[in-house]
């Protein structure tokens, strides 16, 4: 088990394809009580390997509770789940994915690299590995020089990125990420999905993003899926075909205009249900 | 950064100073006021003549805070122990906790007075085991409830991170509950260790031997109605639960090293 698992750690490791496919999901709570809640139904989600998806949505149509679904932190009251071929429960056992929350969520009680290090600690890599793999993840979001330093001591973006280095520590092929830079402010937040978009390429990642900043979405994906609440489905699958993303291309036309197709896919959901909700920054 | 704030360095001294300086103050006060309404030393002494009576009897108030500080120290130690792993006990097993939380308040209410009393009889009040017991007593409550706290009060995002990455409930204690209960640890035991100078004093004048600071002062005061020397007494007993709640405080900036900042 730890061979392997060092194996796992090891620099020369190939990340196996990502894949993810949800079939007619339906998540209820509190099922059969008079506060029953239809949070998702009728769901299906295929992701590509190396894919990069955003689900986008009004608050309360179940953005997060379907990436909670994909990563099993929740199970589905109906349908199936299947992350690398395997059900969603195995491939978190396995620790397929990586996960990122809205919160850094870093333990104030260790250091920056030992919370990286988390990951592997739980799968019984030895000490050595570890640290090297902190250190090398540490380089790739660039926070070299801080593997010492406390939690507390980082900015919020900085802990954001250390929070990332954590769920990539055990090399997976997906990250689930649930609106991660959505507490940063607007500057470090687009230095942040500039540095994103260069680590999955780097990787070769697949990702599930949660927002509701169509900007965002449309900066970082490949492909933004639209969400409508109440109860919680998917309306829209809109293709990002940009090309490369750089500083410049938040200034061409065409990242105009597929913002532009978002916010118009969202107007839809709006005008039926006569609410807001969604970010237009 | 026109506008910057005090030194640090200047802060820490204005709080040391001033303290010091209202208490001079009042001192001064409190002494003229005795010799200017010439009241009775029954009543109230003159902080001088409680000060001079203070060293005339050091070796005596010395002993006697001796007897008190060890009482309250193995009463301390005991219930913090006690509490702590019937918190680790209770978080652990959900039925023992429900069972166990109304016991541990239903305890906490009992009169400290009854409990010496009683212990008196139970066990030989020639020995300072029945005051050490009220002590731990007394200390177990806030310890136990800090503890249990700590243990249940941890952070969602915490928990679905761990989840997240498949770790077993034993790991989850072990590297989530555990560190986060250190600090409502530490909290409790800042709490008791207030408390258990006073339980230990109180538990001293109901029962046992006439050596500790409890008996000390009651002696002094009604038995040789030296009142100087009783209020001598009780200087050293304010002195020692201020010592004791330094240690506890600083017993947490060294085991917490992590808190020194803004958490998060």
């Amino acid at each position: 088990m730890s061979e392997s698992a060092s194996e796992a750690a090891g620099v020369s490791d190939v990340v196996v394809p990502a894949t993810v496919s949800v079939i007619g999901a339906d998540m209820v709570f509190n099922r059969g009580r008079p506060n029953e809640v239809v949070a998702l139904r009728d769901i299906d989600l295929d992701v590509a390997d190396g894919e990069f998806v955003s689900l986008i949505g009004p608050s309360g149509c179940g953005k997060s509770t379907l990436l909670r679904l994909v990563g099993n932190l929740l199970e589905p009251t109906a349908g199936t789940i299947t992350v690398n071929g395997k059900p969603a429960s195995r491939a978190r056992l396995d620790q397929d994915y990586g996960m990122a929350f809205q919160q850094a969520g870093l333990f104030d009680w260790r250091t920056v690299a030992r919370n990286i290090e988390l990951p592997l600690e739980l799968r019984g890599v030895d000490k050595a590995d570890r640290r090297a793999r902190a250190l090398e993840l540490l380089e790739l979001v660039k926070l070299g020089d801080f593997a010492d330093h406390r939690p507390w001591e980082l900015s919020g973006g900085m802990q954001q990125r250390v929070a990332i280095a954590r769920a990539l520590a055990s090399r997976p092929g997906l990250l689930l990420m649930d609106e991660p830079f959505g507490a940063l402010d607007e500057m470090t937040r687009e230095h942040m999905q500039a540095e994103l978009i260069r680590i999955c390429a780097e990787l070769g990642t697949t990702v599930i993003f949660v927002t509701h900043s169509i900007p965002e979405a449309v900066y970082l994906s490949d492909r933004v899926v639209v969400m409508s609440p109440r109860p919680g489905r998917i309306t829209d699958h809109i293709d990002v075909k940009i090309g490369d993303r750089n500083d410049d291309t938040r200034e061409a036309s065409e990242f105009f205009e597929k913002i532009t197709e978002v916010r118009e896919a969202l107007r839809g959901i709006e005008r039926d249900l006569g609410g807001l909700g969604v970010d237009d920054r | 950064m026109s506008r910057s704030a005090p030194t640090p360095r200047s802060d820490r001294i204005a709080s040391v100073v001033a303290p010091i300086v209202l208490g001079i103050a009042f001192l001064a006060l409190w002494q003229w006021f005795v010799v200017a309404r010439d009241i009775k030393p029954f009543l109230l002494p003159k902080p001088t003549a409680i000060w001079s009576e203070f060293w005339d009897s050091f070796a005596n108030i010395r002993k006697a805070t001796r007897v008190t500080a060890t009482n309250a120290f193995f009463g301390l130690v005991a219930g913090s122990i006690g509490g702590a792993v019937t918190a680790l006990v209770a978080n652990r097993f959900r039925r023992v906790g429900e069972m166990l939380t109304p016991l541990a308040a239903a305890a906490n209410a009992i009169p400290i007075v009854a409990l010496a009393a009683i212990f008196g009889r139970m066990f030989d009040s020639t020995t300072e085991t029945p005051r050490r017991l009220v002590v731990l007593l007394v200390v177990f409550f806030p310890v136990f409830i800090n503890v249990l706290r700590g243990l249940r009060e941890v952070e969602p995002v915490h928990l679905e991170l761990m989840r997240s990455l498949a770790a077993s409930p034993t790991a989850v204690s072990r590297r989530v509950r555990l560190p986060n209960a250190i600090p409502f640890f530490l909290t409790g035991l800042r709490v008791a260790s207030a408390l258990c100078v006073i339980a230990a004093l109180v538990s001293e004048y109901f029962v046992g031997q006439q050596n500790g600071l409890g008996p000390k002062i009651a002696g002094a005061a009604k038995g040789s109605s030296n009142y100087p020397l009783a209020w001598a007494f009780v200087v050293a007993a304010c002195a020692l639960g201020v010592a004791f709640y330094l240690v506890a405080i600083l017993l947490e900036r060294v085991a917490l090293p992590w808190r020194r900042g803004p958490s998060r």
